[in-house]
């Protein structure tokens, strides 16, 4: 990252500070890494993909600096207590709802507060109890599901594939957001259609764009793309397409094959 | 009796294609009879051991086969016709009251459907995909093609995640900006709905008046923005441009006609028998039935909550604005159409309130790394950069232009992490999801559609009822399939 990009950041959270969130939410710093490798041993979340040189360069013999350049994977950090923005109530109230109806306390894996936002990292398996017991406790009540997603991280990145769930309490008005890492070749997650009926769409659409298999899922087909389709499509190794196309002499690639700057 | 259960439950189970090629029957080869006609079946008959005094013969001549059909029993005849009208119906996805690319299958018995479902998908264009292949900034071309009768709710949603990711916050005209822009889009959109709406139900006259009026919208967003749809206006950060000149006169004569002009829908449609007896108890989905299926908009209003993030998770400024949430307890498709008819009255009254607090001063954050360079202006060959900017980069300053070149080529880096905003769009919460990954380029931008999500209700709604009440069920749910489909 250049200089600029790092001024800016410090900005960033300069910002954040400003609106009144508590310290150390904004985003960290990249880690070393060492600390990347401790990490991932603890079990952690990688959100993000190493990136490689500020002008892409590779094998040119340039020494710049730029074609050498790695940036290590993006690991969102887990958050410290207090959390700040109310959600260390909610915490305290879901482990307590989590503990009344028997979901361990692993089930979550880790905390991360950024930007406003609370992410609870879930382990699959307990994935559908944690979702009933958000639904269902008095004093969670997140009656909405507002959607189910996936993200890719790219093929270099251990458990790539990312299925998101947004969550929302009308009664207490707050949002979170659940998310569970699978490997590509173990792409299973449970359902949570039983609990959010509105969730069936949401995770044909994730299956037929990640690949992720929602075990249990009532009628799990593609959506969007033709039923005898081959792949999935927005997986980060499925090429975008496109042609080259010609102008004034020129030959312009199509945006897959383009220069990339990051 | 035996071959009777047999005959239904063969119907029930088989497509008709799937009769032996052998059979001499008239259902194998003429699709006229996949309906389920009162044909006798020889399987079956074969199968009981009973020859079939009434079955339908064939034989080969020189012109092809021809079938003898002989008349039957007229209480088989009638027992088909009562137990075995089960016709599946496709319905689109080219037909005018789909609403767009929509393909509906529908199962009936008789006039009743019993079971609905939406096929949808053909108008997916990658809009996600296409997102990762793009800087943030030209995410805004893509995402507004998203639902295309609201662009410029796709943008916001789409700018206020990316400004959380950056944590930056536009300035204060923007905002105002914003909220002008989307309430005019709201407007148009809605009268959309009430057109293609009234189209679908046969009040030709209403899909008329409805485009007459969204007309004026566009005139007046081509005015401001420069473009009638897919703007591209709203960009991370601020908004393109400032307004151009004569704007409040434009914007004000725009409220006076649609002031003149909204009272012809109550005569037009809201107290008129026809419609109030195709809309109403008709599409009917409680309120538990809205949150279980994630429905928001005025569908989740006309059950009765009155959930609009405009109030309870204010953006751009919104808890400046004075307006009502309007809300129904009928849950029905005329609940809808008069809660969209008054949200276009509360949204011009947001309009006239914008024009007041719209102060002077910048659209644009002032971090030169964020924003565009280049001030806009109109040219011989149209719109450009302004030649002010251009002598300057050329002529002046090497920095300026290379600032200017990366900039525009590489786009600006955005920290890593993920953010979520939400926006009321006319058709309820339209988020954006994106994903950063610290380069210039989103890792994943998903758009949460509300027409995605509403149309899952589709099936609640209308199965159980009659099949023209299914036009009605999609009109009320107001679909737009670019948004559906992305």
């Amino acid at each position: 990252m250049t200089r600029a990009g790092k001024n800016r950041k410090n900005n960033g959270s300069k910002n954040n500070n400003d609106k009144g969130l508590a310290p150390g939410l904004a985003s960290s710093a990249e880690l070393t890494s060492a600390q990347e490798a401790e990490h991932e041993d603890r079990g952690g979340v990688v959100a993000g993909r190493a990136r490689q040189g500020m002008f892409n360069v590779r094998g040119s013999g340039d020494t710049s600096g730029y074609g050498g350049l790695v940036l290590p994977a993006y690991v969102p950090p887990p958050a410290q207590r207090p959390y700040g923005g109310g959600f260390d109530e909610l915490t305290d109230e879901l482990l307590d709802a989590m503990h009344e109806r028997g979901v361990p306390a692993e089930a979550i894996q880790q905390v991360t507060v950024d930007r406003g936002e609370i992410t609870y990292y879930v382990r699959r398996e307990h994935l559908v109890a944690l979702c009933r017991t958000l639904r269902d406790d008095s004093a969670l009540r997140f009656e909405l599901c507002s959607g189910v997603s996936g993200v890719d991280y790219g093929s270099e990145v251990v458990q790539r594939l990312h299925s998101v769930y947004h969550l929302m309490s009308m009664t207490y008005r707050r949002r979170i957001r659940l998310e569970v890492a699978v490997d590509v070749d173990d792409a299973h997650v449970p359902s949570v259609v039983e609990v959010y009926p509105t969730a069936d769409w949401h995770e044909r659409e994730t299956w037929d764009m990640y690949g992720i298999v929602y075990d249990g899922h009532p009628a799990l087909t593609r959506i969007l793309m033709p039923d005898d389709w081959d792949g999935h499509p927005q997986r980060k190794d499925y090429p975008l397409g496109g042609i080259p196309v010609e102008y004034k002499g020129a030959e312009i690639p199509p945006p897959d094959e383009r220069r990339a700057y990051s | 009796m035996a071959r009777r259960k047999n005959r239904g439950v063969k119907h029930r189970n088989t497509k008709p294609r799937d009769a032996k090629p052998n059979d001499a029957k008239p259902n194998a080869a003429e699709p006229a009879h996949t309906v389920g006609s009162g044909t006798t079946d020889s399987a079956t008959a074969t199968d009981s051991g009973v020859s079939d005094p009434y079955a339908a013969t064939s034989r080969e001549t020189t012109e092809g086969r021809v079938y003898t059909v002989t008349g039957g029993d007229w209480d088989d005849v009638l027992d088909d016709w009562r137990h075995d009208e089960r016709i599946v119906v496709n319905m689109g996805p080219q037909h005018p009251s789909t609403h767009g690319v929509l393909r509906l299958v529908l199962e009936l018995e008789g006039e009743a459907v019993t079971q609905a479902r939406s096929v949808i998908g053909y108008l997916h264009t990658g809009i996600e995909k296409n997102c990762e292949y793009r800087t943030w900034t030209q995410g805004v071309t893509f995402v507004t093609r998203a639902d295309y009768l609201s662009p410029l709710f796709n943008e916001t949603a789409y700018c206020l995640a990316t400004e959380k990711l950056l944590g930056i916050t536009a300035p204060r005209r923007a905002q105002v900006m914003r909220v002008l822009l989307m309430e005019l889009n709201r407007i148009g959109s809605h009268l959309v709905a009430i057109a293609t709406g009234g189209m679908e139900l046969g009040a030709l006259t209403g899909m008329t008046s409805g485009f007459r009026e969204r007309e004026e919208v566009l005139h007046l967003l081509e005015f401001l923005t420069g473009l009638r749809m897919n703007h591209g206006f709203i960009r991370p950060g601020g908004v393109a441009q400032d307004l151009p000149e004569g704007y409040d006169t434009k914007v004000r004569d725009f409220i006076k006609v649609m002031d003149s002009r909204l009272p012809d829908y109550d005569w037009l449609l809201t107290g008129q028998p026809i419609w109030k007896k195709r809309l109403c108890n008709v599409a009917y989905l409680p309120l538990d039935g809205c949150l279980q299926l994630g429905v928001t908009g005025p569908i989740l209003r006309s059950a009765g909550l009155e959930w609009d993030l405009r109030k309870v998770e204010p953006y751009c400024g919104y808890e400046e604005y004075d307006f009502e949430v309007p809300t129904s307890t009928d849950a029905d498709g005329y609940a809808r159409y008069v809660l969209r008819v008054e949200e276009i009255h509360q949204s011009l009254k947001i309009v006239a309130q914008c024009l007041d607090k719209l102060e002077p001063g910048p659209v644009m954050v002032e971090d030169g790394k964020i924003a565009w360079p280049a001030k806009l202006s109109i040219g011989a060959d149209g719109m450009g950069n302004s030649l002010e900017h251009v002598r300057k980069i050329m002529g002046q300053s090497m920095e300026a232009l290379i600032h200017h070149f990366k900039l525009v080529t590489e786009g600006f880096a955005v920290p890593p992490g993920q953010a979520y905003s939400a926006v009321e769009s006319p058709r309820g919460e339209l988020a954006c999801h994106a994903v950063s990954d610290g380069g210039t380029r989103p890792l994943r931008v998903h758009l949460r559609d509300p027409s995605f999500v509403n149309l899952q209700s589709l099936p609640a709604m209308c199965e159980g009822g009659l099949v023209a009440d299914v036009i009605a069920a999609v009109a009320s749910i107001d679909p737009v399939i670019g948004g559906v489909d992305r």
